[in-house]
């Protein structure tokens, strides 16, 4: 939230009910546990109209447990909204005694180096064709790009660095043109 | 353990703001919590209520049933030590446990020092009743705090009051003129850089939980809403008439903790509550939030 604040031209808002989805252009899912994350939505009945939202082409950039919301798989469990053609493994990088810090130059994001963190994360197993790869760590997938989908294993919004932010709400403006 | 672990630290704390960490004593349990929407399980033994019952000395759980817990959710496991026990905690750490719980519940090993918490790579969580006790912690190495609130009674009263308490004291810290800074750092007995910091920010530095007599939807929901980042619930759920329920109620009251009409909703039917204790006529030698220094 702070990070998009400080963002020309975004207002950022938290989305709660089902009603919030339609007053949005872009949505974040962010980072959390998303076994409790997929409960809720389904708790509260924002899975079907969201995954209606995004396949009706909603912006949404989803990071860590984000990531794993939209996958198409998810190996060993069912998938969540399955929206996005990529299958992950969940806590592949391990459990909190590994996590990780690394910084990296991603020159499609930002031409600086930025920072990336990788608590309990999963990464993507593989991507389908229309997926664009961004980024990998140890040979694994840790950020993509499909269409108007983003998902990243990390999580920007830890960081001091709004290049991530950025670059999402340079996606919802070009959805909206 | 590095700076950068310790960020790491925070920062798995900050995943699970929002959210319920249940107290669970086997897999059975700790499957309903994690079916429930629990952002994190805490594996022990006995939960605090039969602790208290119970009596005797309350040690660190068997790491069978750890493992055991581990290998049957996905969501994070986190286990308790002893107060001062450092062997405790490198056994925790030796399982790859996601947080240790340097906890009051449980039959304190040392009596004047808590664990250097910086010397472990895993994360620690440790319970406060004040702003002093908070820092104190944290400059030992805390990632996370948690009010102590008085547990094992289904009586909110303690936590409120840690809440509270430390509420005001960062309040009070925030406006005072920087010069009074280092003499409120030595009167609360906290590191100054740590006061400086919670002065600067006026929040503490690490994430803030309640814990310690959370027993309904809507006490869970009164902690959120005076200032807490999520909730732990021990005896509160598998004690109660219907654990599945009652889960999954204050799951949803802490999500939507500003929300009264959901609160309504969520604490309709849901069976008995744990029984609950007054805390005034608890003798004094069986309060567990005095322990910890």
């Amino acid at each position: 939230m702070a990070h998009l604040a400080g963002l020309a031209n975004v207002l950022p808002k938290e989305v709660r009910r089902a009603a919030d989805l339609d007053v949005i252009d872009g949505l974040i899912l962010p980072g959390g546990e998303s076994t409790t994350l997929a409960r809720l939505l389904k708790t509260f009945d924002l899975l079907e109209p969201l995954r209606a939202k995004i396949q009706a082409g909603l912006p949404v950039w989803g990071t860590c447990a984000g990531l794993i919301l939209l996958a198409r798989e998810i190996e060993g469990e069912p998938a969540h909204l399955g929206v996005m053609d990529i299958k992950v493994q969940r806590n592949a990088f391990g459990r909190q005694v590994d996590s990780f810090r690394q910084i990296a130059h991603i020159p499609t994001i930002s031409d600086k180096p930025t920072e990336l963190v990788f608590i309990r994360a999963p990464w993507i197993e593989w991507a389908g064709p229309d997926v664009e790869i961004l980024h990998t760590v140890a040979g694994k997938i840790v950020a993509a790009r499909q269409g108007h989908l983003l998902a990243t294993a990390f999580h920007p919004e830890l960081t001091d660095d709004s290049a991530w932010h950025r670059s999402f709400a340079d996606l919802v403006a070009q959805s909206l043109i | 353990m590095s700076q950068d672990q310790l960020t790491l630290n925070k920062n798995l704390a900050q995943m699970l703001k929002g959210g319920v960490i249940m107290d669970v004593t086997n897999v059975e349990e700790a499957v309903i919590a994690q079916e429930a929407g629990a952002v994190a399980v805490m594996a022990l033994e006995r939960v605090p209520s039969d602790i208290r019952k119970q009596g005797g000395v309350a040690r660190m759980s068997d790491p069978r049933m750890i493992r055991e817990i581990q290998a049957a959710v996905t969501i994070p496991v986190m286990a308790k030590v002893r107060i001062g026990h450092f062997v405790e905690a490198q056994i925790l750490e030796a399982l790859k446990i996601d947080f240790i719980d340097e906890s009051e519940v449980l039959t304190p090993a040392d009596e004047t020092f808590h664990i250097d918490k910086c010397a472990f790579k895993a994360p620690f969580v440790c319970g406060a009743r004040n702003l002093g006790e908070a820092l104190r912690r944290i400059g030992e190495g805390a990632a996370m705090i948690r009010t102590k609130g008085e547990a094992g009674t289904g009586n909110v009263v303690e936590a409120v009051r840690h809440m509270r308490t430390m509420a005001s004291e960062i309040r009070t810290l925030s406006h005072l003129p920087v010069e009074e800074r280092m003499n409120f750092a030595k009167e609360i007995g906290a590191p100054l850089d740590l006061v400086i910091w919670t002065a600067q920010n006026g929040r503490l530095p690490v994430v803030n939980f309640a814990a310690g007599g959370i027993a309904t939807p809507a006490d869970a929901a009164l902690m959120m809403q005076l200032g807490s980042e999520g909730v732990f619930v021990g005896s509160g759920i598998f004690k109660s008439a219907d654990p599945v329920t009652r889960a999954k109620a204050i799951v949803r009251a802490t999500a939507f903790y500003n929300d009264p009409e959901i609160l309504a909703e969520v604490s309709e039917n849901l069976g008995e509550s744990m029984a609950g204790l007054d805390i005034r006529e608890v003798p004094a030698s069986q309060l567990l939030a005095a322990r910890g220094w």
